[in-house]
C-alpha cells in the first residue's frame, strides 16, 4: 500500500498532520513542569522519564480522532473497501502512516527535550529505544480509537476514554524499561514486554479498526 | 471480462437503523445492459447501490455475480460513484487520480483526464474545482481502472450538457464491451435502459 502512504504524506505536508500541535503540547508540558514543581533538581531527575512518557502518550492521543475522519466523510473509505486488497491492510497502513508522520518524530525528538528536566544522560539511550518502540504501539492503539469515532464530530473525548485504558500497559512497561540500566549483560524484561505489547497491537488493531469502520459505512 | 457476465438479486431486503427500507427486490442484469433505478426520495436507491457495492450486508436475500471468474466478488468488480466524491481537496487532480489508479489497480490516468476534459486542471488542487468539475473527477475513476460493473448514484448531478454527453459516450462504450451499469436517477439519462427497477413507495 505504497500509494496510501504516499498520499497520507502528501496530505500531511499540505495541511499539517497534527505533528505541530502535538510537538507544541510536549514542549509546553516539559517547559511548565519544572516551573510548577519548583527547582528541585533531584526531584525533576527522578520524575523526568515519567513526564516524558506522559507527554508523548497524551500528544499522540490528541491526534487520534482525526485519523479516519476525513476519509470517512469524503467517501474515500467506501472506495477503499472495494479495492482488491483486504481492508485490514488499509487500516494497518493508515496506522503506520500515523506512526511515521506523528508518533515516530515525537518519540525521536522528545527524549533530548528531557534535558530540560535534568534527565540522567545515562538513561537517555534506553528511554529513546523504549519510546520509539512504544510509539508504534501508541499509534496502533490510537487507530482503534480513531476508527471507533470516525463518524463523530467531536470524538476527542470518547477517544481518550476508550484508549486510555489500553495505553496503561504501554506506559507501565515503557517507564519500567526506561529506568533499567542498559548494560552488556542486563536482561531488560520490561523492554521485552513492551516489544510484546507492540507486536500484539500490530496484530489486533488493524482488525478492530476494519470492523469498526465497516460498521460505520452501512 | 467474461462474455456471459450476469448479476442476479433475489428477494433482496435492506434494513437501515432498524427500519426496513425495501424488501423482495428481484432483478437480473446481463452483460451490456443498463438498469435505471427510480423511486421517490428515501425509497432505498442509494441503499441498494451500497448493498451491491458490498458496503452494507443485505437483511434478506442474496446477490450473485455469475461468470466473473473464480475468486471475483461483486465489490471488487464494481465501481461505485456515490454522493461523496472521495476527492482529497488538498491534493491536485492528478494526484487524486494517481492514488485511485494504484488502489483500484488501473493505469489509464491520461485517458481518464482527457475523457472528462480535466487535462487543463490536472495540476490544480481539487479544492479549487467547481461542483461539476469535482463530479467529473469522481467519474474519471470509471476510466482509470477497468471494472465491469458500474454503480452510479445520480451521476448527472451538477454536470453541464457537454459533460453529460461525455458521460453518455463513456457509458455507451462501456456497455458495448460487455459491461453493466446500474444508475439511480431522477432525471432522464438520455440513454436507452434495457431494464427498469422502480423502488417505493415509502412505507
Amino acid at each position: 500500500m505504497r500509494a496510501l502512504l504516499k498520499r497520507d504524506f502528501a496530505l500531511a505536508k499540505s495541511q499539517g498532520g497534527g505533528l505541530g500541535a502535538a510537538l507544541g503540547f510536549i514542549l509546553s508540558v516539559i517547559v511548565l513542569v519544572p516551573l510548577a514543581l519548583g527547582p528541585d533538581q533531584n526531584l525533576l531527575q527522578r520524575i523526568a522519564p515519567g513526564i516524558m512518557w506522559l507527554a508523548l502518550l497524551l500528544s499522540v492521543l490528541l491526534t487520534a480522532d482525526r485519523m479516519f475522519q476525513q476519509d470517512y466523510e469524503d467517501g474515500s473509505l467506501d472506495i477503499m473497501v472495494m479495492a482488491k486488497i483486504p481492508f485490514e491492510l488499509v487500516t494497518f497502513t493508515k496506522a503506520i502512516a500515523h506512526w511515521l508522520i506523528v508518533s515516530l518524530p515525537l518519540a525521536v525528538i522528545s527524549p533530548p527535550l528531557g534535558l530540560l528536566l535534568n534527565i540522567d544522560i545515562g538513561q537517555l539511550p534506553i528511554l529513546w529505544v523504549a519510546m520509539i518502540i512504544g510509539s508504534l504501539a501508541l499509534s496502533m492503539l490510537a487507530s482503534i480509537g480513531g476508527a471507533v469515532t470516525a463518524g463523530l464530530r467531536r470524538g476527542g473525548l470518547l477517544v481518550s476514554l476508550l484508549i486510555l485504558p489500553l495505553y496503561v500497559p504501554v506506559l507501565i512497561f515503557g517507564i519500567a524499561a526506561g529506568t533499567t540500566n542498559l548494560g552488556p549483560n542486563s536482561s531488560n524484561s520490561a523492554l521485552l514486554m513492551l516489544i510484546a505489547l507492540t507486536i500484539m497491537s500490530l496484530v489486533v488493531a488493524p482488525w478492530a479498526c476494519a470492523a469498526a469502520l465497516k460498521a460505520y459505512l452501512r | 471480462m467474461s462474455e456471459a457476465l450476469r448479476l442476479r438479486a433475489e428477494n433482496l431486503g435492506c434494513e437501515r437503523g432498524g427500519r426496513l427500507v425495501f424488501d423482495h427486490v428481484n432483478f437480473e442484469l446481463h452483460a451490456g445492459e443498463l438498469m435505471e433505478l427510480r423511486g421517490p426520495n428515501g425509497t432505498g436507491k442509494s441503499s441498494l447501490l451500497r448493498l451491491l457495492a458490498g458496503l452494507n450486508t443485505p437483511a434478506a436475500g442474496s446477490i450473485m455475480l455469475e461468470n466473473a471468474g473464480a475468486d471475483a466478488t461483486l465489490p471488487e468488480q464494481s465501481h461505485y460513484i456515490g454522493h461523496a466524491e472521495a476527492n482529497k481537496p488538498a491534493l491536485t487532480v492528478l494526484q487524486n487520480l494517481e492514488f485511485w489508479a494504484e488502489v483500484l489497480g488501473g493505469t489509464e490516468i491520461t485517458n481518464a483526464l482527457s475523457t472528462f476534459g480535466l487535462q487543463a486542471l490536472a495540476n490544480d488542487q481539487a479544492l479549487l474545482l467547481s461542483a461539476g468539475q469535482k463530479r467529473r473527477l469522481a467519474l474519471a475513476r470509471l476510466i482509470v481502472a477497468k471494472r465491469p460493473v458500474w454503480l452510479l448514484d445520480e451521476p448527472t448531478v451538477g454536470l453541464d450538457a457537454t459533460s453529460i454527453s461525455q458521460l453518455q459516450a463513456v457509458a455507451a462504450a462501456h456497455l458495448e464491451v460487455g459491461g453493466m451499469i446500474i444508475a439511480a436517477t431522477h432525471t432522464e439519462l438520455g440513454m436507452k435502459a434495457e431494464r427498469h427497477l422502480q423502488l417505493g413507495p415509502l412505507r
